[in-house]
């Protein structure tokens, strides 16, 4: 089985140079023929070797915004986020008015569903206990590392829909209702600010189909947006501000701490950033955890607003959504109602729909699925380690002496890839040197290996 | 497949490497998760024990394609009586070690949920050594 990566690498610009493989949290990149190359089932679109590429050679696949025209009814779900990524001074209603302008009917924010999400997760919570520490999927990045890297914390996860769902069956029933609107004619997009996004909407964990219908670019919409802002010049006139959508919880809600806050655990924890991520998950996994119920994780630092697609600095985002968070809370103390309490009238229907089906384990460890043969690569791996200079070079296009070794009884890879192996090998007589050098060649391609004259 | 670790004595900081190899070595075999699950928390209970009752000591693990067998061996005090100390509630710990959080007495009580078979043999003065074995399905 395949699985939809956003994650693609160009080779027209990719230079070979290791960058990605280096970063790679799942060890899912290996350099041949002088390219980057991505192991598909081993990738979970976090968006760390789109971040450590020099060359912006990996890029975010994402549908034409012209889609959006096929639909009479075109809504563009933004989270919260996009409106975190324009300065203080322009308003939220003009950002929504400009989405009008450039062809969307309807603009609704993801995190309008996060009460009902929240009670949903709150609900689950009290009834698993025996599952603790639960751990959430709003990130998808986070759904896809537990299934290839820890296979046992699967069951950990919990089985409901993200905002960004629960709020595309919201809006798609609300307009049927009362638009009249037929399914088809509906076009839900999402303007995410990452590519596992993307993957989740492209291929749902859990779910057969998605219910949102496209994915914009965050990074792509903004330039359209600013564009239009910077045409409107000085002179533009403020409109009314309508109601605000969010309360300022659900504005927080993707920020680190986020769903941590509205949480009825009394211990959880909230971590950022993959690689924190990753050394948290491991203890766990040893059982070393106790007394915690719930558990917060986002690939990205700074959760959100540190996603590959977004378009400024991630503290100057959480500052602005903060700023914007305590504005509508100064409202909230007031009295002031946000629209948000029209979600009430769907909890119902909403609560019946949040399930997701089962979240399988798809380990990437696992050697071989005959165990007879599993232990005798898992021997061979700690004979070639010995062989192997642990010095982790990456000169073999492999991240790791110990990758190197797991590719080596995958047969993905030969022991003479090894810069080192090679040296012995030539010193002893054992091989010649054009046979080093094409080696060198099919891993880094011929245009790293020019002919190089010393001066005399 | 053959792996030893050392335990050092009072190195609780580095408690749970040997529960963490293993664990990988497992995840590379396909093992069911929750058969993973087990064998990490009894090592783990064991390696802890011998951190913290015993002088350190050494941790093996033989696995073969059905079962894994892990042998933790120390040269501490020794159990005088080990049917009373696989009770719940019962432990042997000195007031020190209680006092930072262990000797609860649910050590060889929770080992012995997590595995298929357990032995214990003990000499007091001399050590004791503690045999799990797990069937890998």
């Amino acid at each position: 089985m395949t699985f939809f990566h956003a994650l693609q690498i160009n080779e027209d610009i990719c230079a070979g140079c290791s960058h990605c493989m280096r970063v790679c949290p799942t060890e899912a990149i290996r350099v041949r023929d002088g390219k980057a190359k991505i192991y598909e089932n081993r990738c979970i679109d976090c968006g760390e070797c789109f971040k450590a590429c020099p060359n912006k050679a990996i890029y975010v696949k994402q549908d034409d915004f012209n889609l959006i025209f096929n639909y009479k009814c075109r809504v563009a779900l933004i989270p919260s986020v996009f409106l975190g990524q324009f300065q203080n001074d322009i308003s939220v209603s003009r950002i929504y008015s400009i989405l009008q302008d450039i062809g969307f009917t309807h603009v609704i924010e993801t995190e309008i569903t996060t009460p009902i999400y929240t009670l949903a997760k709150n609900i689950y919570e009290r009834e698993n206990p025996d599952k603790y520490p639960l751990i959430s999927t709003f990130c998808p990045a986070i759904v896809r590392l537990i299934q290839v890297k820890f296979p046992g914390l699967v069951d950990n996860l919990i089985p409901l829909k993200a905002p960004i769902d629960i709020t595309a069956i919201y809006i798609r029933r609300k307009l049927k209702k009362e638009m009249g609107y037929s399914d088809n004619e509906i076009g839900i997009f999402y303007i995410t600010p990452c590519a596992a996004k993307i993957a989740a909407v492209k291929s749902p964990v859990g779910e057969t189909k998605s219910n949102v219908d496209g994915v914009i670019n965050m990074d792509s919409l903004y330039n359209r947006v600013y564009m239009t802002i910077k045409k409107q010049g000085k002179d533009y006139k403020e409109m009314k501000l309508p109601i605000a959508q969010l309360s300022s919880d659900s504005i927080l809600t993707s920020l680190t701490n986020g769903e941590r806050r509205l949480s009825i655990s009394r211990h959880s924890l909230s971590i950022d950033e993959i690689q924190n991520v990753i050394e948290f998950l491991e203890k766990v996994e040893n059982d070393e955890i106790e007394g915690v119920n719930f558990l917060e994780l986002r690939a990205c630092d700074q959760s959100c607003p540190g996603g590959i697609l977004t378009c400024n600095n991630r503290f100057l985002t959480c500052e602005r959504m903060f700023a914007r968070a305590k504005y509508v809370a100064d409202k909230e103390r007031n009295g002031e109602m946000t629209r948000q309490k029209e979600v009430e009238e769907e909890k119902t229907y909403l609560m019946r729909n949040m399930k997701v089906g089962e979240i399988e384990a798809r380990s990437m460890m696992t050697l071989d699925k005959d165990r007879l043969k599993a232990l005798e690569k898992m021997k061979r791996i700690a004979e070639l380690k010995k062989l192997l200079p642990q010095i982790d070079c990456g000169i073999c296009g492999a991240p790791s002496c110990d990758a190197l070794a797991e590719d080596i009884v995958c047969h993905n890879a030969e022991l003479t890839d090894c810069v080192f192996i090679q040296r012995n090998l030539e010193a002893r007589g054992n091989m010649d040197h054009n046979e080093s050098l094409k080696i060198m060649e099919l891993i880094w391609g011929s245009e790293k290996i020019k002919n190089y004259v010393k001066n005399k | 497949m053959h792996l030893e670790f050392t335990v050092i004595e009072n190195d609780f900081v580095n408690a749970g490497s040997a529960s963490s190899s293993i664990k990988k070595t497992l995840k590379q075999l396909a093992v069911n998760p929750s058969i993973i699950k087990r064998v990490v928390v009894a090592l783990y209970e064991a390696e802890v024990n011998a951190i913290a009752h015993a002088y350190g000591g050494v941790i093996t693990a033989d696995i073969d394609a059905d079962k894994i067998i892990m042998k933790v061996i120390d040269k501490g005090p020794g159990i005088p009586d080990i049917e009373w100390a696989m009770q719940e509630g019962n432990s042997t710990a000195s007031p020190e070690v209680r006092d930072m959080g262990f000797g609860a007495g649910m050590g060889l009580p929770n080992i012995k949920k997590n595995v298929d078979r357990l032995n214990v043999s003990s000499t007091v003065g001399v050590g004791t050594t503690v045999e799990m074995e797990v069937n890998l399905g």
